[in-house]
């Protein structure tokens, strides 16, 4: 019996196909899902309106998105892949047109009943399209010059688009994400290291010229990027919002201040409680226990995707789960180093759990195409 | 759908478990990052965040402490705190504030400072915050504000607490007044209390307000509120209640202060009364004098110049602050001086010509033909001057001045009062450190009678007379009680002089005013047990030449009025048993026995009989002219207009 003829005997069909799904990912999600519903209703001072509700809308609706997406065979994702990125490009330059400026940048695109964020959408397209682009070249062309080229293009331009709306935050991840697919592919490891030490390298000359005749960029450029690195140069600026943050983040203690009784966020402390900064509610009402709690269920949804993609024998499942899995991460590690004052305040959100709409949805749709390689999955 | 396309596992493919599994691995030892951070912030750090919290939540707001109320020795209000009303808007809630404020102003009258002020002031604060749109507010406006408070969205009116002095002009130079505490103020104090830095919050900036700012403030309270990121107070956590200031009474017998300064009105003078038993001020009043209710509200550009340009000089509290050469009333010390010196027996007499010769000048004495031969008692009666040079030559500078100081002369008297002078009593010494030049006996000359240098407040006056009185070392009380707590007595130790001697002096003194050729006959006191000792005095302000002399001095009433000369007279009654010491100045008023003289007798009989005294203890010729007198000023005693009556200018 041949390999394809035991792959398509084994996959399973029609109604079965849910009984095959990863429950335990699905369950994870729902978990992280309704921490976010309690947070949005503490934030809100205790009331359903005008975050939690909405947001649980959305979760149900992307819940059945992640079902529809995950009964449709892998293989139909694969060959969408190109259609998608080239889709998500369009609605990239669409948004430059007709976007909804918001915080200051563009992003967004009405579409009546929720606004669309195709930098969102873009993190998983460009995910898929690499996946499928790896499972498609010969594994021995992997680490060839041109071969290696074309991939940084597709990441590139993407990153370019997004850095220009201006979304640092989003630009980084995508370029993170693109960067560890490739490296998951098999691609030489001095390509890495080339890159890497080009960047340090590049990064040091610059600070280096700081002060000498040949200084390469303004002072006023080299004093924001001391604000970006270290806000608390800037205490009541930029560095306001962070230790704000951190104090909440503090005081929270052991157990936390208890549900709803968080001052710092009640008091308005907190800069975008309901959104980028609401882990930092979290970690003050439910103290080092929630924490922590959170950080094992964002933990496991990591292994779970983990298995999915060692379990599969395809090439473009393993590629797009793990490629989801590591977006998934970026998210949230990301985000929990800003509001710890870890890493520069950039706009990322907290995954399933910050209010917005299209970051859950693109979310759930990436985590239906996960499923659905499970449930296709060569045995 | 067309078959599945799925590659076989090949040996490219062996790369991904272990590229996965590297990744995953750099994926949990960035979690475990995360969470060791959590753990040492929340865990570790977790009390300097919770109080970093708390001092963000917790806001200290002061409670102004209401301020000691100043009473007189009989228990009528001299300060106290009234109900003000003030006028506040809230910008949150008033929406179109301009339309707001054009309603506001139809009801009632705003100034286009007010309003621009409050317009700035909002622009500044928080939206929630009350701005006072009209300060000190009649109550008739406030109605019409609350009757129309529908149609003012945001406008409330507001009650706050002032200082208030309902005895108006009589206390004004001793109380002084409060007002709001002002940037140099702030400056003048080092480490100020939190307190004073509450908007209007009002101190004490001249006078007893001033000078017992500390007692009269009390201590502020405090509450904690819970605030929100824009400074709302959100709840009150806890509060503890300050401490009000100490309440002041007063020695001053209020309705004598009244009569003091009525009988003073018209006159630039000053008046002080001391109790002999206990140095207590029964009165201490200077004219013309000042209404401080309208500092307290901030006074006016035009009031204050009316006030700094009379040439009367209203600001000034001429009875501690003035100083004046005590001219004849110093007589007294001279004579002590060369009593106790025993240059002089009471019964030693001098040759008074009209004048004597020191050195190479001429000293003369008031009376151009002289005096003729005058012992002690008579050199008083008839103030001759001649007598007082030539004992004064032999005592020298040195013993007066001493003596001066023994009777509380060039002493600064320690009460709680603005500006208190300490007059100057010189003596050789003095002279060579300060003008570095020998002390010439012509100096002595005109110190004897209380000119040249010679200079004394009413007050040092006042005290003087009480000691010469006594014999005891009277020192003078302002503040009888704080919180009722009884202040140490002015009573005094027995002075270091000879009884024999003061008691000459005294009896001089009497016949001052009871003997009829005394300079103050006229000004008796006729009542037996009240009847009253004393001694004018008559000082120059200016020179008189010898031309003038030879063409006959040119009289008071000919001269204008700022070089005429000082009138003083000094009392004390009843002469058996003296209870009051009277001192009063009459600048520029001519002579002391026309013009300070008969207005001491009235203060010290109106002291005597604590009121109105009978036409009986006036000489019998008076009585006519004393009665209408007395109707005049029981007209000027009339109530005054009640506080917030005034209409807002």
């Amino acid at each position: 019996m041949s390999y394809l003829e035991y792959a398509v005997k084994s996959t399973p069909s029609g109604v079965r196909k849910v009984l095959y799904m990863n429950w335990p990912l699905t369950l994870l999600l729902v978990s992280v899902a309704c921490a976010g519903f309690l947070m949005l209703f503490s934030v809100a001072g205790g009331s359903w309106t005008p975050w939690a509700e909405p947001q649980m809308e959305r979760f149900g609706l992307g819940l059945v998105v992640m079902f529809i997406i995950a009964v449709v065979p892998i293989w139909f994702w694969r060959n969408m892949s190109v259609v998608a990125y080239l889709s998500s490009i369009g609605l990239l330059i669409l948004v430059e047109l007709v976007g909804t400026v918001g915080m200051g940048a563009q992003r967004w695109i009405d579409l009546g009943f929720m606004r669309l964020q195709p930098s969102e959408l873009m993190k998983v397209t460009l995910v898929m399209l690499l996946a499928a682009y790896y499972d498609w070249l010969p594994a021995h062309k992997t680490s060839k010059p041109l071969w290696v080229i074309l991939p940084v293009l597709l990441i590139l331009i993407p990153t370019l688009m997004v850095l220009r709306q201006p979304d640092l935050g989003t630009s980084i991840l995508l370029l993170a994400a693109g960067g560890g697919l490739m490296f998951l592919a098999g691609v030489h490891w001095a390509y890495f290291a080339a890159v890497i030490a080009a960047g340090v390298g590049l990064v040091t000359t610059v600070f280096k010229s700081r002060g000498t005749d040949w200084q390469l960029l303004k002072d006023y450029q080299f004093r924001r990027i001391d604000t970006f690195l270290d806000p608390s140069t800037d205490p009541l600026g930029a560095g306001y919002h962070i230790t704000q943050s951190k104090i909440a983040l503090g005081s929270g203690g052991w157990n936390g201040r208890g549900f709803m009784q968080g001052t710092q966020s009640r008091l308005n402390f907190l800069p975008e409680k309901h959104t980028d900064f609401i882990f930092t509610t979290l970690a003050e009402e439910f103290g080092f226990v929630g924490g922590i709690t959170l950080l094992i269920l964002y933990g496991l949804i990591l292994v779970f995707c983990m298995v999915t993609a060692l379990s599969t024998k395809d090439r473009f499942s393993s590629l797009v789960t793990l490629g989801i899995s590591l977006n998934f991460f970026l998210f949230f590690a990301v985000n929990m180093s800003m509001v710890m004052g870890l890493a520069p305040v950039v706009g990322v959100p907290l995954p399933m759990v910050s209010y917005g709409g299209s970051a859950m949805l693109v979310l759930m749709a990436a985590f239906g195409i996960v499923q659905s390689a499970h449930i296709h999955r060569p045995r | 759908m067309k078959q599945p396309k799925q590659k076989a596992p090949g040996p490219a493919y062996k790369r991904l478990p272990r590229r996965a599994l590297i990744l995953g691995g750099v994926q949990a030892v960035f979690i475990g990052g995360l969470a060791a951070r959590m753990r040492f912030m929340q865990v570790d750090q977790a009390d300097e965040y919770r109080l970093l919290a708390e001092e963000n939540r917790v806001n200290i707001r002061l409670i102004p402490p209401s301020r000691g109320r100043i009473y007189d020795r009989n228990g009528q209000i001299i300060g106290q705190n009234s109900p003000s009303y003030r006028i506040v808007i809230v910008r949150e809630d008033a929406g179109d504030i301009n339309q707001v404020i054009a309603k506001l102003s139809e009801l009632i009258p705003l100034t286009q400072d007010e309003i621009e002020r409050a317009k700035s002031e909002m622009r500044r604060s928080a939206p929630f915050l009350p701005v006072t749109l009209a300060d000190q507010v009649t109550w008739e406006d406030i109605s019409k504000v609350a009757v129309n408070a529908p149609a003012l969205p945001g406008v409330t009116p507001e009650v706050g607490m002032t200082r208030q002095y309902p005895r108006y002009e009589d206390f004004a130079h001793v109380v002084g007044y409060v007002g709001p505490v002002s940037d140099y103020d702030l400056s003048q104090i080092e480490d100020p209390e939190p307190v004073l830095r509450i908007p209007r919050f009002q101190i004490g900036k001249v006078g007893l307000e001033a000078k017992q700012e500390i007692k009269l403030r009390g201590k502020a309270g405090a509450k904690r509120v819970e605030v929100n990121a824009t400074g709302r107070v959100m709840r009150e956590l806890d509060r503890q209640e300050g401490e009000a200031g100490a309440d002041l009474q007063l020695s001053v017998d209020a309705d004598l202060q009244q009569y003091a300064q009525a009988r003073l009105a018209g006159e630039s003078a000053a008046a002080v009364v001391i109790d002999c038993e206990n140095g207590d001020i029964r009165a201490i009043s200077s004219a013309p004098s000042f209404d401080p209710n309208l500092f307290v509200r901030g006074i006016s550009v035009a009031d204050y110049r009316a006030l700094t340009q009379d040439n009367y000089r209203p600001l000034a509290n001429k009875t501690v602050q003035g100083t004046y050469p005590p001219g004849s009333t110093f007589k007294m010390i001279t004579a002590m001086a060369a009593l106790e010196a025993g240059v002089i027996s009471p019964s030693s007499t001098v040759y008074c010509p009209g004048h004597l010769k020191v050195g190479s000048r001429r000293f003369h004495c008031w009376k151009r033909g002289g005096h003729g031969t005058v012992d002690l008692g008579l050199s008083l009666k008839r103030s001759c001057d001649v007598y007082y040079y030539d004992v004064a030559l032999r005592v020298g500078i040195d013993k007066i001045s001493d003596m001066a100081r023994t009777f509380g002369l060039g002493v600064k008297h320690d009460i709680p009062m603005s500006a208190v002078a300490a007059g100057l009593a010189p003596n050789q010494e003095w002279k060579q450190r300060v003008h570095g030049e020998d002390w010439l006996v012509g100096d002595t000359a005109n110190a004897s009678i209380g000119q040249g240098f010679m200079l004394a407040s009413p007050l040092q006056l006042a005290v003087m007379t009480a000691r010469l009185a006594t014999g005891r070392s009277v020192t003078p009380r302002l503040v009888r009680s704080a919180n009722g707590i009884e202040q140490p007595s002015g009573a005094g130790e027995p002075l270091a002089v000879n009884r024999n001697n003061l008691e000459q002096v005294r009896k001089a003194m009497f016949s001052v005013s009871n003997d009829r050729r005394g300079t103050a006959y006229r000004s008796r006191i006729i009542a037996e047990d009240f009847r009253m000792a004393g001694k004018t005095g008559t000082s120059q302000v200016r020179n008189i030449t010898k031309a003038e002399r030879a063409a006959g001095v040119i009289r008071n009433e000919d001269l204008p009025w700022e070089r005429r000369d000082h009138a003083l007279f000094v009392s004390f009654a009843p002469y058996d048993n003296p209870k009051y010491a009277v001192a009063v100045v009459v600048e520029h008023g001519g002579g002391g026995s026309k013009a300070a003289a008969p207005v001491a007798r009235d203060i010290m009989l109106q002291a005597l009989y604590n009121g109105t005294p009978p036409l009986e203890a006036y000489p019998s010729a008076d009585r006519e002219r004393i009665k209408e007198q007395q109707k005049l000023l029981e007209g000027d005693r009339r109530p005054r207009a009640r506080p917030g009556e005034k209409d807002r200018a």
